[in-house]
Parts: C-alpha cells; sequence; structure tokens
C-alpha cells in the first residue's frame, strides 16, 4: 500500500488557498519546544531553510495550488515517527512568525498512530 | 482572601486603556498602517482593549528612534543608569498590587502568582542589574614592562527582544534590564497574545528614560517580529519560543551576521528517589509540592516539571499522595487569592493542550486525575481552563517528549541512579530538571550528570536574580538571569597601548 504521513482538513486546506493567494507557494515546519512549540508553522516556500537535519514528511495536496510540503527535524522525528499527523486549524492569536496568525487563526497538530498497514508501508513493523 | 475586581470595572484598582499604538520615540505613535486588534482576556475570552498591528514600517521608525537615542544613552554613566533602572523598581513596587491584577487578567494566571512571583521577580530584577553594572569590572593585562592590554565593556548599540506571552512582564525585564544596564537602545516586540500589560507598566515608568532608549511595536510575529529579527540595523536578536522560530531567526541573523540568544524551552524531568519516602515528615510533604509544581503558572513555563520519574521501590505510594495533592489544586477565577490555578493563555493554547491529552491516550497512557477542559460557568465559560492532569506512561510517549505548556505531568518510575539519568536525559530539550533526595551524594551526582542547564535540588520553580537559566541541547543558547547576561549585551573593545619612546627596528 502506499501510505502518508501527513494530511489536512477542508478547513485548513481552504486557508491554506487564501494564503497562497497572497504569498505564493508555501511550505510547513513543525515546531517543537516552548510557548507555541509543537505547532506547525507555515512560511512562503523557501523562508525557512531546511537541511539535512530534516525530514520531509510528505505533501499536502490542495486543489488550486502548488502542493504544500511539511518538514519537521530529524531529531524530532525519531520521537514522532509512529504517528500520522493531520492540520487542522482553531480560532486564535498564534506567534512565532507563521503565516496564519493575522487572520486571527491557528494551525493546530492533529495525531493519531499509525495503523499497523501504514506502519509496515514505513518498515516500523 | 480577596477577589479582585475586573480592571476597568468598578471597584478595580487598575485599568487598562481602550487602546494602545506603538510606543517610540518617548511617545505613542498610531500604526503606520492604522490597524489595531482585538485583545481578549483569558479568564472569559472576551476583548479588553485593542493594540496596533505593526509592520515594517513602525519596526522602521522605531530603529530610527532607538539609533538617535543609542550613542548618547551608551555614553551615560553606569551609575545614571543604575539609578534609572532602580527608580523603575520603585515604581513598580509602589504600584505592585495594581501591575498584579492587570496581569493577571492579561494572562489568565493565578493572580497570587503575580502577587507574589512575577512582579516582585520583576522589580528584583531590575535592582539586580542597577547592581551589577555598577559592579562589573573591566580588566588591565600587563603584556610586557611597556604593554598594556586595557578591556573595556562597551554596549552593542541597538538591540530586538521578542517577549514570550506565558510571563509577559517578567519575561520582557529579564531582556530589558541587562540590555538597559549595558547601555543599548532597545526595540521590543511583546507576544500578541500578551501585548497590554507591557503598556501599563510603560504608564507608570516611560518618563524615567530618555526618549527612544526602549521602544515597543506591536504587532503579529510574521507582520512585526520578522522585520524586527531580520532587520540589518540591530547588533543583536534574543528570542523566547519555539525551535522552529528559533532556527528561523538564527537564520535572519547569521545573514546580518549578529548574535541571538535563544530560549527554546524543555520537558524537564523531575526525579524522585527512593528515600524521599523514608520519613513522612515535613521534607515528604515538601518534595509532594515539587512534584505538583507541574500546575503552576497552568503549566505554561518553559521549565515546566512535566515529567515525573519515581523510583519503583516508592512509585505507588508516592504517585497516590502526589495524586491527592493534584486533586487538592483549586481552579477558579484568575483574580480570586484562593486560586491556584487559572486560565490557559489563550485558545490556541487551550486546543493544543487538549490535542496532547487525546495523543496521550490514542498512545495508552493512563489517565489518573484529570484528563478534561474545565468548565467554570457564568462568564468564566467563556475562557480556556484545562484540569490539572497526571499521565503515567512510559518516556517514548510523544507526551513525554513534547512540551505541552499545559497543568500535565507525565509520569514512569525508573529502577535505579542509572536508569533514573538514562531517562532524565533521553530527550531533546535540557532546559530545567528537579532532583529530590534525602542523600546529598546522590543528589549532587543526579544534578551534574543531568544535561539540562538549570537543576533543582530538593526545591523547584524558584528564579532568583543571580542564578544563570538557560538551556543546553535544543533548549537554546545564552543565560539569563545573571550578571553574566551583560555579556550577551557587550562588546569587549581591547586597547592595546605601548609605552615605549623606541622604536622595534623592523623598518
Amino acid at each position: 500500500m502506499t501510505a502518508e504521513r501527513v494530511a489536512v482538513t477542508p478547513a485548513a486546506a481552504d486557508l491554506l488557498r487564501n494564503l497562497a493567494d497572497t504569498h505564493g507557494p508555501l511550505m510547513f515546519h513543525q515546531s517543537g519546544g516552548c510557548c507555541d512549540g509543537s505547532a506547525p508553522m507555515c512560511y512562503p516556500a523557501g523562508e525557512f531553510r531546511t537541511g539535512d537535519s530534516d525530514v520531509h514528511l510528505g505533501e499536502l495536496t490542495v486543489d488550486g495550488i502548488d502542493p504544500v510540503p511539511v518538514w519537521m527535524s530529524a531529531s524530532q522525528f525519531e520521537y514522532w515517527q509512529h504517528t500520522h499527523l493531520t492540520i487542522d486549524v482553531v480560532p486564535g492569536r498564534g506567534s512565532g512568525f507563521s503565516l496564519e496568525a493575522p487572520e486571527g487563526v491557528r494551525f493546530l497538530i492533529r495525531s493519531r498512530l499509525l495503523t499497523d498497514d501504514e506502519l509496515r508501508a514505513f518498515g516500523l513493523a | 482572601m480577596t477577589t479582585y475586581a475586573a480592571p476597568g470595572t468598578e471597584g478595580s484598582i487598575v485599568s487598562y486603556e481602550s487602546r494602545y499604538d506603538h510606543f517610540i520615540g518617548g511617545e505613542y505613535v498610531p500604526p503606520a498602517k492604522g490597524q489595531h486588534f482585538e485583545n481578549p482576556t483569558p479568564v472569559t475570552g472576551q476583548p479588553f482593549t485593542e493594540i496596533a498591528r505593526g509592520t515594517a514600517e513602525d519596526v522602521e521608525r522605531a530603529l530610527d528612534a532607538a539609533h538617535g537615542a543609542a550613542p548618547a544613552w551608551g555614553k551615560t554613566s553606569v551609575a545614571e543608569r543604575a539609578t534609572i533602572l532602580n527608580r523603575i523598581a520603585d515604581r513598580m513596587e509602589a504600584n505592585l498590587e495594581a501591575l498584579a491584577v492587570a496581569e493577571s487578567w492579561e494572562n489568565g494566571k493565578a493572580v497570587r502568582e503575580t502577587l507574589n512571583a512575577d512582579i516582585p521577580l520583576a522589580i528584583d530584577h531590575f535592582r539586580y542589574f542597577a547592581g551589577a553594572i555598577r559592579a562589573q569590572e573591566g580588566g588591565v593585562s600587563e603584556i610586557d614592562g611597556d604593554t598594556v592590554a586595557y578591556h573595556f565593556h562597551e554596549p552593542l548599540g541597538v538591540v530586538g527582544q521578542i517577549i514570550p506571552w506565558n510571563f509577559p512582564i517578567l519575561m520582557a525585564t529579564w531582556k530589558l534590564a541587562p540590555a538597559l544596564a549595558a547601555g543599548n537602545a532597545v526595540v521590543l516586540k511583546p507576544a500578541e497574545q500578551t501585548p497590554a500589560s507591557i503598556h501599563l507598566l510603560m504608564s507608570l515608568i516611560s518618563d524615567l528614560l530618555p526618549p527612544g532608549v526602549l521602544n515597543i511595536v506591536n504587532g503579529f510575529g510574521v507582520e512585526a517580529g520578522k522585520p524586527l529579527a531580520s532587520n540589518r540595523r540591530i547588533s543583536k536578536v534574543a528570542f523566547t519560543g519555539e525551535t522552529t522560530t528559533g532556527r528561523l531567526i538564527m537564520q535572519y541573523a547569521s545573514e546580518s551576521l549578529i548574535p541571538v540568544t535563544l530560549e527554546l524551552g524543555g520537558k524537564s524531568p523531575n526525579l524522585f528517589f527512593d528515600d524521599v519516602a523514608s520519613a513522612h515528615d515535613a521534607y515528604y510533604d515538601k518534595a509532594l509540592e515539587g512534584f505538583t509544581m507541574f500546575a503552576l503558572n497552568q503549566g505554561e513555563v518553559c521549565t515546566c516539571p512535566s515529567r515525573a520519574l519515581i523510583q519503583a521501590r516508592i512509585y505507588d505510594r508516592f504517585l497516590a499522595d502526589a495524586t491527592e495533592r493534584t486533586k487538592a489544586v483549586k481552579q477558579g477565577h484568575p483574580l480570586d487569592t484562593e486560586t491556584m490555578i487559572g486560565a490557559q493563555a489563550s485558545n490556541d493554547q487551550y486546543e493544543k493542550i487538549l490535542s496532547y491529552i487525546d495523543i496521550g491516550k490514542q498512545e495508552g497512557a493512563r489517565v489518573v486525575t484529570g484528563g478534561e477542559p474545565s468548565d467554570l460557568g457564568g462568564e468564566l465559560s467563556g475562557g480556556y481552563y484545562v484540569q490539572p492532569t497526571i499521565f503515567e506512561g512510559h518516556n517514548k510517549m510523544r507526551i513525554f517528549q513534547e512540551e505541552i505548556f499545559g497543568p500535565v505531568v507525565s509520569v514512569a518510575k525508573f529502577d535505579d541512579y542509572n536508569d533514573a539519568i538514562k531517562t532524565a536525559n533521553d530527550t531533546l530539550y535540557g532546559l530545567g530538571a528537579g532532583v529530590w533526595s534525602r542523600n546529598g551524594n546522590v543528589a549532587y551526582r543526579a544534578g551534574r550528570d543531568i544535561q539540562a542547564g538549570r537543576v533543582w535540588v530538593n526545591n523547584y520553580h524558584a528564579y532568583p536574580a543571580h542564578a544563570a537559566f538557560g538551556g543546553y541541547k535544543q533548549s537554546g543558547i545564552g543565560r539569563e538571569n545573571h550578571s553574566m547576561m551583560l555579556d550577551h549585551y557587550q562588546q569587549t573593545k581591547n586597547l592595546l597601548v605601548n609605552y615605549s619612546e623606541n622604536k622595534l627596528g623592523f623598518f
């Protein structure tokens, strides 16, 4: 089977379309640590420089805009690799330099455990 | 018992203005684009003031003011700067209660904490750096009989500071006091979740500082924080927050070749060795309080003791007693002095905590107590309240590895010393840790073996000035809360002077 590590809710997809209208192609980098840590940070593509210390988790497919890559630091991925991540959006103030904060909303990660089939597909079982 | 009236209501000891612009060049100026945003209190979810929505134009204006003020400010005597910092502290002390109520309303934290911790610590911090800068010495090194190296401290110039929302006034003070003491001009951006209380502070102290020395630009990270952090006209940037933004700020700093200090959080272990329970005395009672410190400030502390590791021999009994202590935590109106835990600072924070409780349950962690949001009824139903929560699980679970930033502790047991240290260090972070033991040798060794910048031994969550605070590993770069912070805000000027009348003879 083909398995995906990341997905996006319809509400978050709508928001991404709006943000892409203003900012062009987009990317996510999943944060860790305090305050607004553990939040997915949305930037114009290329604004945040990824490197060998990052893992490319996948691409979000949103109708009408370029695929949105999702990244995480490799060290954090060690602890997150058994979970599937869905990017959602909630009302909020946000912080960091993520693009959606001025809209009065905040991207949020919803997590679930990977299924046995997905674990096998990723070589984890 | 007292319940303070909400700011701006009848009988309240403090009122916010209905709107705050930017504080630039010693006066309030409206945002260039004319936009403001509403600022809600997490106590009820209702807006209580509106705040300027700053952009790059406003940041440039603030930097103009700061660069105008920096040369003269940097040449003031240390006595003069220390006097100003002491006067700031005196004004704050005279208005402690009002500041504490305002801070509670802004952030949602219990007023007993702002009365007894946030504001008194901030006052002491200004006084500490007033003293530290007076006592700072340069250096004189005799290189040889004719040559002397003089080392002077000089300010960096204009610095940018980005403040978090968990202790809005105290965290601003941690950054401002050393920067101002060292003779720098500052452009500061408060968190967009808690932008107002710093302006209430400014209403008390702004006349004490020369115009342009301290400038405050409000707004969202992407619109105001980024133009500040990436600006070529700052000589340093300081940030408290999370790892992705920390990396981004370092990227910007690398383009300007300027230094950064970063405080990026942790997942602090709190270790309870079995001798803790060798007697049921005052010390045991203190250790139970040390466990329950995860609920302090609603868990919104970078050093929240959110991983409790308990030695197997005392595990069941200690956890039962600690659970009882946790159940006694009184949640309520933050302005009630009896309240021990108030509201989470924002809706998105509240949602994030609940999403972590969800993944904790999915991963099979056992909810010992809590695990749900709280509805406190009445006007508080619109606020953001979460029950103090204890999870039981193992260190590979995500709730053991990520800073939830809520009143949630994840508990596991350890067999022996080596197991304890291995688990404590099995984390990306290294900001805080706690060690509880009656055996001084064990406590000392554990304190040295844990890879964290601050290890509390037989206490937790104390933040006195003159005890350095900062992270190992991915928890950041630099130290705060200590005179060594002056170095983070100063250049070293070496004057190498030769006192000989005679040439070298080379040319």
